[in-house]
């Protein structure tokens, strides 16, 4: 046993150097030179840092384009989806709710224009993005709310959508709002 | 054509071309061949010096089994150690407590076995200390373990008799300084320029836009999900795994950490073609294993991408599929993607919540890992493998009246006796444990009603789904089930425990035994294995014991809740 039990603590210690020491050693300093600094991407408005580009936040006032619905209200410390089933009642009654929300706020919108996102928690329930289609449908709403025209509103949208040739297409709701608030001066 | 589907063309293609050319490789490293990558030659020969191990000697097979079992016991106890006292140790900004002793015992059998099941989140439930030096750490280890344990079955089966198959320490240590520390720091360095955290100084507290105060959890994420890939772990930095907008930043990183945990396990199938000099041979693995992984991918991709009828039916608008635990930049078709590459191959990392997936994707995905064969882990996928087509040269054999043999070998009795107990221990686990809970359940549904997030049929598939995750060490799970309690937690880390180790020990048996054998040369008589015939036997032989076995529970579960969905 002992032949075979000093080996193994010796290459144990010897693998701990490598793939815990000098492997995230050396990301550690590759990660400098990335944007961010590997802290993260973050976002300032004013000299105020208000969030990091990658993580979703919550926007729930009419002002804002909304973030989709969330399991963990967008806490950043405690990612996590709300594991539903597709079958279960309670959940179907809490979409119904949302969606019947999401109607009284934007009046003026069908049911079958609001995208399933809109409507639905994220897997990580931090996702920081809205489809174009979940981002045009409240448009109406922030325009009124902003004392805004709609067509300007919506030419920002276009401008904020990030095509992908593989993926959904997406907008960034973090950004849009910045970019709402710089269109009004805010 | 759908851009969406596109995408997966394009990933599933770019997946198919890289392994070929590693599984070269792999054998030459294996070999001992001259290789371009022998500048590491003397690090190597430093690393043993340091370690007091003569990595030339060959071992017998029972000495290759003595050496990897006292190596993953020095680590099972450090683990251990780590996770109890990991809330009084350094690197911990965000002042994580300790494990709970059953909970750590969970943990640390979790990532010894590969399996990386989690009953803690990253963010509240471990330290930097610990998801460095006990999380990475197995990452690795334990990703060569089954490389290395592949590699001796390798040998076994070469041309000749034999009793010394190599030597396991070589094996271990190449796997890890030739291929998985370079290829886990090129997507690492992917993963940081794509907005993946690397750093050490814990949470940020910001106020957002709307005047909430949030505080946003970071940490040396790139280098541990880079090996959680490629060392097919699975096991996420962040609670929401590669879901997490910072673990999984863009499409772009989507489909490298996807690639990277397909690579190996497609790759050693080729390295055993070169290694025996047999290409054709795994042409026949690679191509049962492709049509068994497509088979469970287009189902599970139509059902996401047209969404949940329930919510068609309140009348929202569903062209982007089922969102429920989806993220918008990765979309229906790459999450389901995900989702079954994450479970025929034992990763189990997950990029959208499979609790909220469609019940006919989930039940693909629980015959991914029910089968544990088509493509399977690092190293261990193959072995899996190996033992179905033992017990299917086997059946041959006995239908046209030959005396079975797998190359050149007879395979008698006692070969038999093992794979058959490692085929059936993997229902045996699943179902047993399943029946345990569901009975405990049904017992007392008040006293255990955290268990469940979700009513009926779906309940059932979630207490299945968690035993299927433990037995085939693939760790992803339908997180809905509150899973952080003794029962769970000893329950399916005993499960782990021996799923891991039998379905090693069983065919590295297997090929030792086989390896002393007489060598009879290939005649007009043989049963040829490198066949489509073969293949399809062989196919049809893991549908039969892996599949057919768990349809009583399927219908239980996700069949009845697709019935009642549509």
């Amino acid at each position: 046993m002992k032949t075979q039990l000093l080996p193994a603590l010796r290459l144990t210690l010897v693998m701990l150097v490598l793939c815990c020491g000098l492997y995230p050693a050396l990301i550690t300093a590759a990660a400098q030179l990335a944007p961010g600094h590997g802290e993260g991407e973050q976002i300032s408005k004013n000299g105020r840092v208000v969030g990091f580009a990658n993580v979703g936040q919550k926007f729930d006032k009419p002002e804002y384009f909304n973030s989709r619905p969330s399991a963990v209200d967008y806490h950043a410390d405690a990612s996590a989806g709300s594991n539903k089933g597709p079958s279960n009642p309670e959940y179907l009654a809490a979409v119904k709710a949302r969606l019947d929300t999401f109607l009284l706020e934007n009046p003026g919108v069908r049911a079958a224009d609001v995208p399933a996102e809109l409507i639905t928690a994220s897997g990580s329930g931090l996702d920081p993005h809205l489809s174009p289609a979940g981002a045009l449908v409240q448009v109406p709403r922030v325009a009124r709310a902003r004392r805004l025209d709609a067509a300007r509103v919506t030419a920002l949208v276009r401008a904020q959508t990030e095509t992908n040739p593989l993926g959904p297409d997406r907008v960034n709701v973090l950004k849009l709002n910045l970019a709402l608030d710089a269109l009004v001066g805010n | 054509m759908n851009k969406e589907l596109l995408g997966l063309l394009v990933i599933f293609g770019s997946t198919m071309l890289l392994p070929l050319p590693l599984g070269r490789y792999l054998a030459t490293v294996y070999r001992g061949n001259k290789s371009w990558t022998d500048f590491l030659a003397p690090l190597e020969r430093l690393l043993f010096r340091a370690a007091g191990i003569d990595a030339n000697r060959g071992m017998t097979w029972q000495q290759h089994l003595v050496a990897l079992l006292t190596i993953n016991l020095a680590w099972f106890l450090w683990a251990i150690l780590v996770f109890c006292l990991q809330g009084s140790l350094p690197l911990n900004p965000d002042h994580n407590p300790s494990m709970t002793p059953d909970q750590a015992f969970n943990t640390a059998i979790s990532f010894l076995v590969n399996c990386n099941l989690q009953h803690y989140s990253g963010e509240s439930g471990a330290t930097y200390f610990s998801q460095l030096f006990a999380i990475t750490f197995l990452q690795f280890v334990t990703a060569a373990t089954g490389m290395a344990a592949c590699v001796v079955v390798f040998n076994a089966l070469k041309e000749g008799t034999t009793e010394k198959l190599g030597n396991f320490y070589n094996y271990f240590v190449k796997s890890i300084t030739r291929v998985l520390l370079p290829i886990a720091t090129a997507v690492a360095l992917v993963l940081v320029f794509q907005g993946t955290p690397m750093n050490w100084g814990g949470k940020a507290s910001i106020v957002t836009m709307q005047g909430d105060s949030v505080s946003v959890s970071r940490g040396p994420a790139a280098a541990m999900i880079a090996i959680k890939e490629l060392g097919t772990n699975g096991g996420g930095f962040f609670g929401a795994n590669s879901a997490h907008p910072l673990e999984n930043p863009t499409y772009l990183t989507n489909a490298v950490e996807n690639f990277a945990l397909v690579l190996i396990p497609l790759a050693m199938v080729f390295a055993f073609g070169y290694y025996l000099k047999r290409p054709k041979l795994s042409y026949m693995v690679m191509g049962v294993m492709t049509v068994g992984c497509l088979m469970l991918l287009a189902p599970t991709v139509y059902y996401e991408m047209h969404g949940n009828p329930a919510i068609a039916h309140i009348g929202a608008d569903q062209r982007l599929g089922a969102m429920e635990g989806k993220e918008v930049r990765f979309g229906a078709a790459a999450s389901a993607y995900w989702g079954i590459t994450n479970t025929v191959i034992s990763c189990g990392s997950v990029n959208s919540m499979h609790d909220s997936h469609m019940p006919i994707s989930g039940m693909a995905e629980l015959l991914g890992m029910m089968t544990n064969a088509f493509y399977g882990g690092v190293g261990v996928g193959f072995l899996n493998f190996f033992v179905f087509v033992i017990i299917a040269v086997f059946i041959s054999g006995l239908m046209v009246g030959r005396t079975p043999e797998l190359l050149g070998k007879k395979i008698e009795a006692r070969e038999m006796k093992i794979a058959v107990i490692v085929a059936l221990l993997h229902p045996l686990l699943i179902l047993a444990g399943t029946a345990m809970s569901a009975h405990l359940y049904a017992g007392n549904p008040t006293e255990y009603a955290g268990w469940l997030a979700n009513p009926g049929y779906h309940g059932f598939s979630e207490m299945l789904y968690e035993f299927t995750s433990s037995a085939a060490n693939n760790g992803s799970g339908f997180e809905g089930l509150g899973d952080n309690t003794p029962w769970w937690n000893i329950s399916t880390g005993l499960v782990m425990i021996l799923a891991r180790y039998l379905p090693i020990i069983g065919p590295v048996a297997i090929a030792g035994l086989l390896a002393r054998k007489k060598f009879i040369p290939e005649s007009a008589g043989t049963l040829r294995v490198d066949t489509a015939t073969f293949g399809v036997m062989v196919f049809f032989v893991i549908w039969i014991i892996a599949a057919l076995a768990f349809f009583p529970a399927l219908a239980l579960g996700p069949l009845a809740e697709h019935f009642t969905l549509y």
